[in-house]
């Protein structure tokens, strides 16, 4: 095979080293190996009488084999010998491709037996592995119609991926007002449930586009500290839970609405921000990420056993809603005041207060975003990034680097606990359950996919990360496999995240096509 | 501030006044009483074979360290003098208006060439943007105040010839850009004493002639004391007023290049000396107190 190979492929090709490369490709099976007989060769299964241990040996070997040539698929496209890849990969895609869609023609009884015949058990592995399988195909393909083209090392796929970031961003004053107005547009669609010209827009939509958008919100807060100050913040959901509790408690004791507490819920997390930033902000890195994940889970833990204050697990129940204006959006008011749809004279509908919730999250996320680009071109967002940069430089220039980081650190967790405080209004119940590492680690997640410091790649990264999983509920488990296997991408493909892509703040020349300007072009100007 | 400063101006004293500047790290001493001046308008460099504590020096000057003993008086031509021993790092660049740069080069390699000069002059914006207040809402003052730091950027930008890659990336220039950026910087921070940790280091002899002639403008066209730590001896005999020199910690000459230049104790430092020569009378004598010492 490896003889046909170098003969089609171009001739500079370098000899093959087999043994080295058999030896990769078993070290690949054997780690396979390894991990599948982990996890996939046993598992319990529900037989009368309680639990029995069932084997699959089977699906090992397949998961062996799998790793095997596929292995070897990398190994012979990297050396430059597409053409065997291209015959094995090819009928095997479209072989199990046919396979696949050919078993919902069938009859189950008959499905079932076919899939015997498939070389995992599992449907949707199966598609993984056609997914792949179409992959070296193409790149094969590709390799063959581009022959003599030398494979592009990290530093270019790097550089190729940082114009397209930068692409995007100026492309942003465009593509932001779409996406606004598309975000603005959507939930309207709602009125028009029965029109066969519209999309769909249903409650499920809304409670999954109002659970994005809070993300997108909490990444742009979070974006401040991590993403302009560069302080690594595995904490961030302490200010949410701040945020929350502030509102629930002020609302429940107090009586207070909505708007009243919001800015106090984010006076309160700001505040918080500052206890916790005072001391620990002198360290660095990975001592902060670990002191702000301490603090993250003290949080919890005090709101957990605090049971006088906080009602402890049993959380707080019966946070009033938001209003418009005063207006309740509930069937009937309670002290025989007006309701919204009493008010403009339309019929009550359950759905208009989610509609309304989601506009109260988009123009909260709109203000931090607005915030956020406008802090940029200032001196502190500039003295944040520096800071980020070297703070070592920043002291020699005059900078007093513990209050420039304490800004960043509790304007961050002010917008924590805007969120915070959403999230408690439009769960009606808050309990610290709401408020764990995981939440702070998804949060993270999104920025440092979306890349540090890009608005729209943590509007990108929130629709990956948590609407597309809320989507695809059914597919239960592959759901989160396929949430770390997409951080495992990107870490692999492109570290500082999908958009990463930083513009100055200022400029002296005008932008000329993105790139600086030509020497004599400039002195042209300055003359 | 009036703990730290009288308020007279005294325009007899030198810029800079270091007296019995001791610095030790556990059992090593690294400074050992070491005093001289350093004049305004005039450059005053430091000199010494690897170890000789002169960037430790630097980083008592400008607040990395806190020194053992000793006291350092900047008397700022304004303002009145300022005891640099007993402020916070940052308050040395902000309010006695001592800049420096660093022997291994420390931009904001992400931001643009023009981005690290606005955030030299960050705690004049930050006051004309009412601690972002002003800022935030684009108030003319706010915006007068930036159009100026632009200027005084481009002032700098095209004094170090760099006018034309403002917009690039800090990271991204040629090493000596490099170099004359970071000056660049500190001279955006308006200091009356710039110090300059090796501004030749890596330098070739085309760049460190420019760099001589940059040096000599900031010290004649812009009336500040400069003081620098320097290895390339064209650099230093050519520009310098005032030379210190440092062996093992401790001063061993201090005077104009010529002086330096012919003075045994220097040459015995930088070249070694043949074990039987005879040493002078003082040396012999450090010789046998250090060797008592050590008994």
């Amino acid at each position: 095979m490896s003889t046909t190979g170098a003969s089609m492929s171009d001739t500079a090709a370098r000899p093959l080293d087999l043994p080295a490369v058999v030896k990769e490709c078993g070290l690949t099976a054997l780690v396979m190996f390894a991990l599948a007989v982990g996890m996939v060769a046993f598992y319990t299964e529900d037989v009368p009488g309680g639990l029995e241990i069932a084997t699959r040996f089977g699906a090992v070997v397949a998961v062996t084999l799998l790793g095997f040539f596929g292995r070897l698929a990398i190994v012979l496209l990297r050396e430059g010998r597409p053409f065997p890849v291209l015959v094995v990969a090819l009928p095997f895609t479209v072989l199990m491709l046919v396979a696949l869609l050919s078993l919902n023609f069938f009859d189950a009884e008959t499905a079932e037996t076919l899939k015997n015949y498939l070389p995992v058990g599992d449907v949707v592995v199966n598609w993984i592995v056609v997914i792949m399988a179409g992959v070296f195909t193409l790149r094969a393909f590709w390799a063959l119609r581009h022959t003599g083209a030398s494979a592009k090392t990290v530093v270019d796929r790097e550089k190729a991926m940082d114009n397209f970031a930068a692409r995007v961003q100026r492309a942003s004053r465009f593509i932001g007002p779409l996406l606004l107005g598309i975000a603005v547009v959507f939930p309207l669609l709602a009125f028009f449930p029965d029109s066969p010209f519209v999309p769909k827009v249903d409650r499920r939509l809304l409670d999954i586009a109002i659970l994005v958008v809070t993300y997108v919100m909490l990444g742009w807060g979070l974006n401040i500290v991590v993403g302009l100050a560069g302080l690594l913040d595995l904490g961030y959901v302490a200010f949410y839970a701040v945020g929350a509790y502030s509102y629930a408690l002020l609302a429940t004791h107090y009586d207070l609405g909505f708007w009243v507490c919001l800015p106090f819920a984010g006076l309160m997390a700001a505040t918080a921000g500052i206890i916790l930033g005072f001391p620990v902000l002198r360290l660095r890195g990975d001592y902060l990420a670990i002191v702000t994940l301490g603090f993250g889970e003290m949080i919890r833990v005090i709101l957990l056993n605090w049971y006088e204050f906080t009602n402890g697990p049993d959380g707080i129940s019966g946070i009033p809603r938001p209003t418009f204006f005063g207006l309740p959006f509930s069937r009937s008011a309670s002290d025989g005041g007006e309701t919204f749809h009493g008010f403009f004279g339309l019929t009550y509908s359950p759905i208009d207060r989610i509609i309304f919730m989601y506009y109260v999250i988009l123009a909260l996320a709109l203000i931090t975003n607005l915030f956020t680009l406008r802090i940029r071109k200032l001196p502190i967002g500039r003295a944040w990034e520096a800071l980020r940069e070297d703070e070592i430089a920043c002291r020699s220039l005059g900078m007093n680097p513990r209050n420039t980081k304490l800004t960043a650190f509790s304007i961050g967790a002010m917008f924590g606990g805007f969120a915070g405080s959403f999230f408690a209004t439009r769960q009606g119940f808050i309990s610290p359950e709401s408020f764990t590492f995981v939440e702070s680690a998804v949060i993270l997640a999104v920025v440092v996919l979306g890349g540090f410091g890009s608005q729209i790649g943590v509007v990108l990264a929130a629709i990956i990360l948590i609407g597309l999983p809320e989507f695809f509920r059914e597919l239960q488990q592959y759901r989160m496999l396929a949430f770390g296997a997409a951080m495992v991408l990107i870490m692999i493909w492109r570290p500082s995240g999908l958009l990463a892509h930083r513009e100055p703040t200022i400029r002296l020349w005008r932008e000329r096509d993105g790139g600086p300007p030509e020497k004599t072009q400039a002195a042209e100007e300055s003359a | 501030m009036s703990a730290l400063r009288s308020e007279r101006v005294d325009p007899n004293a030198p810029l800079l006044g270091v007296e019995h500047l001791t610095m030790r790290f556990g059992g090593l001493v690294a400074i050992d009483d070491v005093s001289f001046d350093a004049e305004d308008k005039k450059i005053t460099a430091i000199i010494g074979p690897n170890g000789a504590g002169k960037t430790t020096v630097f980083n008592c000057l400008t607040g990395f360290y806190k020194p053992t003993v000793g006291r350092l008086t900047l008397n700022h031509p304004r303002k009145g003098p300022y005891l640099l021993e007993r402020m916070e790092g940052y308050q040395i660049p902000q309010k006695a208006a001592v800049a420096r740069t660093f022997q291994n080069i420390r931009l904001f390699s992400q931001m643009s060439v023009l981005e690290n000069l606005i955030v030299a002059q960050h705690n004049k914006l930050m006051e004309a943007s009412a601690f972002t207040f002003a800022g935030l809402f684009g108030l003319p003052r706010y915006r007068h105040a930036e159009a100026e730091a632009v200027e005084l950027a481009r002032y700098w930008l095209n004094r170090v010839g760099l006018e034309d890659r403002a917009d690039w990336d800090a990271g991204n220039l040629p090493y000596g850009d490099q170099r004359r950026l970071e000056i660049a910087r500190s001279m955006c921070t308006e200091p009356v004493l710039l110090c300059l940790d090796e501004p030749a280091a890596g330098l070739n002899p085309r760049e460190s002639a420019d760099l001589n002639r940059l040096l000599t403008f900031i010290r004649d066209e812009h009336n500040i004391g400069l003081l620098l730590i320097e290895h390339d001896m064209s650099v230093v005999m050519e520009i310098s007023d005032h030379i210190v020199v440092l062996d093992y910690g401790r001063k061993i000459s201090d005077g104009n290049p010529d002086e330096v230049r012919n003075d045994p104790a220097v040459i015995r430092a930088y070249l070694g000396e043949e074990e039987d020569e005879e040493l002078p009378p003082e040396v012999a004598e450090d010789l046998a107190s250090d060797k008592s010492d050590k008994r």
